[in-house]
């Protein structure tokens, strides 16, 4: 078995016009940055895809990554717990001229519903957001005196996912805090891609180790030196980079 | 009216967390609390992105931009730091691991709802990790200052504003007041010297309960 890919374009030319895409990442720390631009280049040349509906935690930030794909026209609703950020100009102008759909999820109910996603939990209680404006229209229940309400598993036709080493298995490790949405993701979705900076033959990484059993995992691409999305900000880049 | 600063208010705070508490701190104000931990006391900064552990922010031009907290800035790592997933990072929110997590406030009621979230309809909305940290902790402290910069009060009998959770709010610290929320009540536990409780009510939007001694409030300048 051997779960790489060659390349990014042809890691993400499976994904189609209305997809659902849960892309990781916490602000930039573990964005899936290349295989986002992957997407957007795959859209520049042939028009697809489109319509899609992104779940991450954020908007974006600047004109790069997750901020890019959605500057594009490529994103019809983002489901997301903080749409805003230090340079959130492309979210903001396309949320407020009616051109994008925002589902708001407080985030704990954002990770757990992917958790559920991928746990084959179709819905759960969670006390988060009772009693406010965003658990209007949700069922709710009292257990042992509280009240929780019940909250829906979140699913995706694909999952794009940055991970420090890979092997061929599609056994994953993370860097640092950029683990976040990934595990989960790779979880919920029915196609987990994974962009690592290494990848290994199976068997190189420690069994003790793997944060992300390969079952979750089905396709694996090599970049090397990824880019890091706050570095592109600094530097005032804009998706397509200049050369 | 004489009154704490911020930092004083988050040095009054950060004396009531005890040796080893794990804590959440909230973006922004609230993150100034771990700055006054009292001597020979360490308390376990929890950030929702998946980090128990972190230290304060690394020199400028060191960061390492996988090594964030919740408000996406750059952080260090303490001896005993760990790394989980943010299914995992809310199971010890909601799950009632934390000891203590210390929150903004736009209102405090006195039922204890919280309103940090929302100021109204305008704008993008983001709610981020707020309704979940207002659920499951030990404590769930709220520091502000104890009146709008219109000198509207900011504990009030019922919030106008969005609620972010009901009933969740068990302390506040205030630029003027540490009061507790006991049953649907505001308790007042001290007060700054010389400030009158006629004065601190007159600023202070339901009514004050004083069921005890009410010590002075009494906080170094930091």
């Amino acid at each position: 078995m051997d779960k790489t890919v060659s390349d990014l374009a042809t890691a993400v030319a499976g994904i189609e016009d209305g997809m659902t895409v849960m892309i990781g990442g916490f602000g930039g720390s573990g964005s899936p940055i290349e295989l986002i631009h992957a997407l957007i280049d795959r859209y520049r040349e042939t028009g697809h895809p489109k319509d899609l509906v992104v779940i991450n935690n954020n908007a974006g930030n600047g004109h790069v990554g997750l901020a890019a794909l959605i500057e594009a026209g490529m994103v019809r609703k983002l489901i997301c717990s903080f749409p805003r950020s230090a340079d959130p100009v492309v979210f903001t102008e396309i949320y407020l001229a009616g051109g994008i759909e925002l589902e708001l999820v407080p985030q704990g109910t954002l990770a757990e519903r992917i958790r559920a996603g991928g746990a084959g939990i179709p819905a759960f209680y969670t006390p988060s957001s009772y009693g406010t404006d965003l658990a209007k229209d949700k069922p709710v229940a009292e257990f042992d005196g509280r009240m929780y309400v019940q909250e829906r598993w979140l699913k995706a036709d694909v999952a794009l996912v940055k991970a420090e080493t890979a092997d061929t298995f599609g056994n994953l490790t993370y860097r640092m805090a950029a683990r976040n949405f990934n595990p989960l993701m790779c979880m919920a979705a029915a196609e987990a891609i994974v962009q690592a900076s290494r990848i290994v033959d199976a068997g190189g990484i420690d069994p003790e180790v793997v944060v992300t059993p390969g079952i979750f995992v089905q396709k694996v691409v090599e970049v090397a030196n990824p880019l890091q999305e706050e570095d592109l900000n600094r530097a005032n880049a804009a998706y397509p980079l200049e050369a | 009216m004489e009154k704490l600063s911020n930092n004083q208010i988050a040095w009054r705070a950060a004396q009531d967390i005890a040796d080893g508490a794990y804590v959440n701190l909230g973006i922004g104000f609230p993150e100034k609390v771990a700055q006054f931990q009292p001597d020979g006391r360490e308390a376990i900064f929890h950030t929702e992105n998946g980090l128990l552990g972190f230290g304060q922010a690394p020199e400028a031009g060191s960061e390492d931009w996988d090594l964030i907290n919740a408000g996406k800035k750059a952080v260090t790592l303490k001896p005993g730091a760990a790394f989980f997933h943010h299914a995992d990072s809310f199971a010890m929110v909601r799950g009632g691991h934390l000891d203590v997590a210390i929150l903004g406030a736009y209102e405090v009621a006195e039922n204890g709802d919280l309103a940090n979230w929302s100021t109204g309809p305008k704008g993008v909305p983001a709610v981020g990790g707020a309704m979940d940290l207002v659920h499951g902790a030990k404590r769930v402290a709220v520091i502000t200052d104890h009146v709008t910069k219109k000198g509207q009060p900011k504990l009030v009998k019922r919030c106008s504003l969005p609620l972010t959770g009901v009933g969740c709010v068990t302390r506040v610290y205030t630029s003027l007041a540490v009061i507790d929320i006991e049953n649907g009540r505001f308790v007042l536990r001290e007060k700054l010297l010389g400030l009158s409780l006629e004065d601190l009510q007159a600023v202070t939007g339901a009514e004050l309960l004083v069921t005890g001694a009410v010590a002075d409030l009494v906080v170094p300048e930091v």
